[in-house]
């Protein structure tokens, strides 16, 4: 059992598909979950069609989508960092990690849930998990958190073999959809064709939603 | 923000003319374009906030636009753009949405710094 969770990505909706069954389920067993959401995503791509958002008001709606994705996981502490999207591995990496730090120091997470570095295609996504790494190795090897990452580069699984943890969050899926759905600048259009999906019960689809899968950090 | 008509967009581009204005201007296939197909090619470049003073503004073709701007010493130009729209705070915003509406270049001229 968990104490305390702490969640690191760089966009809102990077939580949305492959975690936030997770979260879910940590806060629905009483486990207080902290996300820290290095941007707003204001280099998003995903406008509306046709758009309803550019590329200077994305920000505030994806901002507003992130406080309502949160209120449906039961999120109560949001961390939005003030990073601009596609910039962060351009900041100092130090620096970062420092931020990272500051937040293990206050918080002490048993679990710390990011992205691999090294498998997350993003730039962004590599920087953060980079990041968490980093501040984590600063930590005496017997006190370290449990770091649990997402991977999802198309050599993932043969360089880093299955993942070997794999939760079963169909008890809250309908959480999960609200997520997704709570990003919808972003999901608008994927949601409509995955709809119809689930609603045939298309059982690759179904398997995304039932089930999320990490790879837990092996350090040195 | 509204498909361009250059009938409406060109007089804004005239109101800029010989003022300091900021510039945003960015192209980009996105960072997922050679994750889901390993034959793209990804690339794009971003200026945010680019201090510039340019004597004449020009957009033109037949859809999707292009658009230009002659500074003192050269050019700043995009192509691929589809949609405009005058903000809230006078800055105008170009944008080029590809078929999935996904934003693909960005052109915008402010007087005053963008955020």
């Amino acid at each position: 059992m968990e104490k305390q969770v702490l969640v690191v990505f760089p966009h809102p909706d990077d939580e949305a598909f492959g975690v936030s069954g997770s979260i879910a389920l940590h806060i629905e067993n009483g486990i207080p979950v902290t996300y820290m959401c290095l941007t707003l995503g204001e280099m998003g791509r995903n406008m509306g069609n046709p758009p309803f958002a550019n590329r200077e008001s994305l920000p505030e709606v994806r901002k507003m989508e992130l406080q309502e994705a949160c209120k449906a996981l039961g999120i109560e502490d949001l961390r939005m960092m003030g990073l601009r999207d596609k910039t962060i591995e351009f900041e100092d990496p130090e620096w970062l990690a420092n931020e990272i730090t500051k937040a293990i120091d206050e918080l002490d997470p048993s679990l710390i849930i990011t992205f691999y570095p090294g498998y997350s295609v993003h730039p962004d996504h590599e920087a953060c998990g980079e990041a968490v790494i980093q501040a984590v190795k600063r930590i005496p090897a017997s006190k370290r958190p449990k770091v649990e990452c997402v991977a999802f580069s198309n050599d993932c699984v043969e360089k880093l073999g299955e993942p070997d943890v794999i939760l079963d969050v169909s008890s809250v899926q309908d959480k999960k959809i609200a997520t997704i759905e709570a990003h919808k600048s972003q999901t608008a259009g994927l949601m409509a064709g995955m709809k119809k999906r689930l609603q045939a019960n298309e059982e690759e689809l179904m398997n995304r939603i039932k089930y999320e899968q990490f790879w837990t950090y092996k350090f040195d | 923000m509204d498909p361009i008509d250059i009938s409406k967009v060109q007089p804004i581009i005239d109101r800029f003319v010989g003022k300091d204005v900021y510039i945003h201007l960015e192209t980009t296939n996105g960072a997922y374009a050679s994750h889901f197909n390993e034959k793209v090619f990804s690339a794009g470049a971003y200026i945010r906030n680019g201090k510039i003073n340019y004597t004449r503004g020009k957009i033109t073709g037949d859809g999707p636009y292009r658009a230009g701007l002659k500074i003192e010493l050269g050019w700043i130009y995009a192509e691929g753009l589809t949609h405009w729209e005058l903000d809230a705070k006078n800055r105008l915003l170009m944008a080029g949405h590809d078929t999935d509406g996904k934003l693909a270049v960005a052109l915008q001229i402010s007087e005053t710094p963008f955020e």
